[in-house]
């Protein structure tokens, strides 16, 4: 991706922005990723394993990626279609679908339990139904993972909206001039251009999916070894005066954002590669 | 307006994609919004005014609104320079850097509050050098600004990379031949061409503060008209097992964050299409 | 990915109807610090059970906050049993219809099998010579507790203080509001929750008293080490109760009410008690209190009942919006 710059910054400028990011970031993200293995490693490397090694932290674990798994496909869905409408095209009352889109991060996560207590919850507006059909929502793990849609709703559509929007609707327009169906121009034409905004919005997505704690806790029931999703496994274990395994079972949290840097190298890589491969076919001319 | 010259709606997926996004906005969104106003207006609009103007209440939105301001603004500031530096410069390292931004939404926000709270403690790794400075952050509204910020700057950071990632250097080349100082060609053309985007990213930071519980309490200190933010109060309320009063508060929470959000969507909106407007006239010479 | 298959499964049963499970199960819904007392219960009961019928039993646990563990399961959290540690949770659920009305008369000692005291943790040599209730008021002492308003824990010291000061010399309800105000005061912060005032003492070495239930200490002691702390027992102080109760439409529609009743019952087995006292939590049986005496020293403690005329009570009168806690702060 390395493009070469006629117009650079000059150098006392670059490094400065660089030495100021970077010590931003240093004391914001670093210093409390370091301090949360700090506090999990504190009594050695057998103790960290083994609090990862239990069968409650092991079902936990698996229930959070079911969860982000199954809210993700859902959502990316929505957000590429919403962003789709909102940025190729005008429409009345645009601005207020996307400030409705934006309101779930302004709803406090307790509140966002609480709404699908309200609507699941036996006392709730479908709860006499639900009741008399036996179907449980809440306190089960289909109200967790409706909790998780509602509070990751926004990502993929908020990161593909100002991207869509910066880059217009030209290049769509000539593929379908020139006779490209639908469906052909959103492969070759759309989906290469927003694919990095795609692909943030798919991270923030599913780190936050993975790191909720608010919104699932009032519908989970904390069930030990059933409902009980690594954040909440960590409350459990802090509570109780384990503080290694609750930091453990962050450690793992953390290091699944880590996990954006293999995404990326793997996305990165393969582009690459396709690069090659059309350079190979057409003539290096690359046209905007 | 970005493109007058060719006829209105040539692309085609409006409907699906509004109908589809529609549909699901509203099975996931609005009827859910929709229980809680509608259980909150058991109260009517003066029982929810009561609640939402007492001290305590309004000392807490007072805290919670302008924390939550100056972190997605210390965001804003620092989130710009952090993406154009991982877009931009390279640095060893830069992968790492990059993956570790991500890292505030999936530590659960009560790890958050826990560490940052014995960081910024007396003792802390940060506390102990900024204590005797006089600057406490730890219990107090500092410490929300500090959790808010820490919750918050993945939103700026990931909302402008894919933004300077695509901007063209040509447009930069071809103001540096004609003349323009680097300065220049920032505030002329590379800015306007980032504002929206930091815009949208200042606004998904502000508004995930504006609900953020569980990193603040661990370190507000949560002292009653000094620390004490809204959500706090909405679980007071619960732990009451008073639901109505607490979705009466959520409520008014979630009305002053529509019209601040709308507000700043309007003013996105109006820099996106002056933008595009003025880079289509600029770029086609 | 068998996980993922797991997870799949649990969807596609939850998300059908429930059928009739083959094997009896019992959940037991308990507040947050309580795993350890059920960790070590549930086997000793499995035990018993199981010579006793024949019955393989499967014991379910969920933790979290009391508060919000009833609000759980008076929205329809299956819990064929809970186990509690304020009354006013219990209270809540018979007010909703789940609970017998007279639940505390349906167990021996208020339904509570086991009791704590709160209690004062010092720094190592009690450095500022603090001894009771008073002391927690003058000037230059930092207290450190959860938020008395919003949990628990923070509710029982609140209460600890208020009827130590109503019990002076001339105490009256005016004094004490005066004397809580004051020593509230001296708190530079509302911790989340016990475990966080807890890190906030020890940890971060803020304050200069913790407040917190007397079984805490020991947990305090593995984590953070003995020779750390001391603990104060203070001239009076609240005799916390940890209530039980069948969650009777629970029982009654899974048919588990014979079992949820014998589990509750084994509590106050000799083998229930023994198994609280091991945890740090004041048994009812005079002899394992005597057994234990070292770990349980002889303190005067009174009850909410005795007091504040029982928990609904205390907590109208000083948790609820605009109660005594909120009087401190809110000027008007």
């Amino acid at each position: 991706m390395s493009r070469r710059r006629a117009a650079q910054e000059p150098r006392w400028v670059r490094w400065s922005l660089t030495a100021i990011g970077l010590v931003f970031l240093f004391a914001f993200l670093g210093l409390p990723l370091a301090a949360v293995f700090v506090e999990a490693l504190a009594q050695g490397w057998s103790a960290y394993v083994a609090a990862l090694a239990e069968p409650e932290a092991r079902a936990a674990v698996g229930l959070s990626i079911g969860i982000a798994l199954a809210a993700l496909p859902l959502n990316i869905l929505f957000g590429v279609a919403a962003a789709w409408a909102v940025a190729k095209f005008d429409f009345r009352g645009k601005s207020l679908l996307v400030t409705l889109i934006d309101l779930p991060f302004a709803v406090s996560p307790v509140v966002a339990g609480l709404i699908f207590i309200l609507l699941f919850g036996v006392n709730g507006v479908f709860g006499a139904w639900l009741t008399a059909h036996e179907i449980k929502v809440i306190f089960a793990v289909p109200g967790m993972v409706l909790a998780t849609l509602f509070i990751t709703f926004p990502f993929v559509a908020r990161e593909l909206i100002p991207l869509m929007q910066s880059q217009g609707k030209d290049e769509e327009e000539a593929a379908i001039s020139l006779g490209a169906s639908g469906w052909q121009m959103f492969w070759r034409v759309t989906l290469p251009n927003i694919k990095w905004g795609l692909l943030y919005g798919v991270i923030l997505a599913n780190a936050r999916a993975l790191g909720e704690f608010g919104a699932v806790s009032v519908v989970s029931g904390h069930i030990r070894g059933e409902t009980n999703t690594l954040p909440l496994h960590v409350e459990i274990l802090y509570n109780e005066y384990n503080q290694v395994g609750a930091f453990a079972a962050a450690s793992v949290l953390a290091l699944l954002a880590l996990l954006t840097l293999v995404a990326k190298t793997v996305v990165e890589w393969r582009m690459q590669k396709e690069m090659a491969m059309l350079n190979a076919e057409l003539p290096p001319e690359k046209t905007a | 307006m970005s493109a007058p010259h060719s006829p209105p709606r040539v692309l085609p997926g409006l409907g699906l994609g509004l109908g589809y996004a529609l549909v699901y906005l509203s099975l996931i969104v609005l009827i859910p919004l929709g229980a809680l106003i509608l259980k909150s207006s058991e109260l009517g609009l003066h029982g929810i005014l009561d609640i939402a103007t007492g001290e305590r209440a309004l000392a807490a939105l007072r805290v919670t609104f302008g924390a939550s301001l100056a972190a997605a603004a210390i965001n804003g500031v620092f989130g710009l320079i952090v993406a154009w530096m991982l877009v931009r410069y390279d640095f060893p390292g830069k992968r790492l850097v990059d993956s570790l931004v991500d890292l505030p939404f999936a530590l659960p926000t009560a790890v958050a509050g826990i560490t940052l709270a014995t960081l910024y403690a007396g003792n802390g790794w940060i506390g102990r050098w900024l204590e005797p400075l006089g600057l406490k952050v730890a219990y107090t509204p500092l410490g929300i600004v500090v959790a808010l910020t820490f919750i918050g700057l993945p939103f700026v950071v990931r909302t402008l990379q894919p933004v300077i990632e695509d901007i063209e250097p040509e447009v930069e080349e071809a103001a540096a031949t004609l003349g323009a100082s680097r300065w220049q060609t920032f505030v002329r053309i590379l800015f306007p061409a980032i504002f929206p985007a930091l815009l949208t990213g200042f606004s998904l930071a502000f508004a995930r503060a504006l609900g953020e519980y569980g990193s603040v309490i661990f370190i507000a200190g949560n002292l009653p008209l000094v620390s004490e933010i809204t959500p706090l109060l909405i679980i007071s309320k619960l732990e009451q097992y008073d639901l109505l009063g607490a979705t009466a508060l959520a409520v008014v929470m979630l009305a002053i964050s529509f019209v601040l959000l709308l507000a700043i969507n309007l003013l996105q909106w109006w820099a996106a299409n002056r933008h595009r407007g003025s880079v289509v006239e600029g770029a086609r010479p | 990915m068998s996980r993922f298959n797991q997870f799949l499964s649990g969807l596609l049963l939850a998300t059908a109807a429930t059928l009739a499970q083959a094997e009896v199960s019992l959940l037991n819904v308990s507040y947050d610090v309580a795993r350890d007392v059920y960790k070590d219960y549930n086997p000793l009961f499995q035990k018993f059970w199981k010579a006793k019928t024949g019955e393989e039993v499967t014991l379910k646990q969920s933790h979290g906050g009391s508060t919000k563990q009833v609000r759980a399961v008076a929205d329809g959290l299956e819990a064929d049993v809970v186990t509690m540690n304020q009354a006013n949770d219990v209270e809540f659920l018979a007010e909703k219809g789940l609970v017998a009305k007279d639940w505390n008369r349906k167990f021996p000692n208020n339904a509570s099998p086991y009791t704590s005291a709160m209690v004062f943790i010092v720094r190592k040599g009690n450095p500022k010579s603090i001894r009771d209730w008073g002391d927690l008021a003058k000037d230059g002492v930092q207290v450190i507790l959860p938020h008395p308003k919003n949990t628990g824990n923070g509710r029982n010291s609140y209460l600890s203080a208020w009827a130590w000061a109503l019990k002076q010399p001339g105490g009256s309800d005016q004094g004490a509001q005066a004397f809580v105000g004051r020593l509230l005061k001296n708190a530079p912060l509302f911790a989340a929750g016990g475990r966080d005032a807890t890190t906030t003492f020890m940890q971060r070495r803020i304050g200069d008293v913790l407040l917190t239930f007397e079984c805490e200490a020991e947990l305090i002691a593995r984590e953070f080490g003995k020779g750390e702390f001391e603990v104060v027992y203070p001239s009076l102080t609240l005799q916390t109760e940890f209530p039980v109760a069948l969650v009777d439409k629970v029982v009654d529609k899974k048919g588990t009410r014979k079992l949820a009743q014998a589990y509750l019952d084994y509590l106050w087995s000799p083998e229930g008690q023994e198994n609280a006292a091991r945890n740090y939590l004041r048994p009812r049986s005079a002899e394992l209190l005597k057994k234990y005496a070292a770990q349980f020293p002889a303190v005067k403690t009174f009850t909410v009942d005795d007091v504040f005329g029982g928990p609904a009570k205390a907590f109208a009168t000083h948790f609820k919006d605009g109660g005594s806690f909120d009087q401190i702060y809110v000027s008007k």
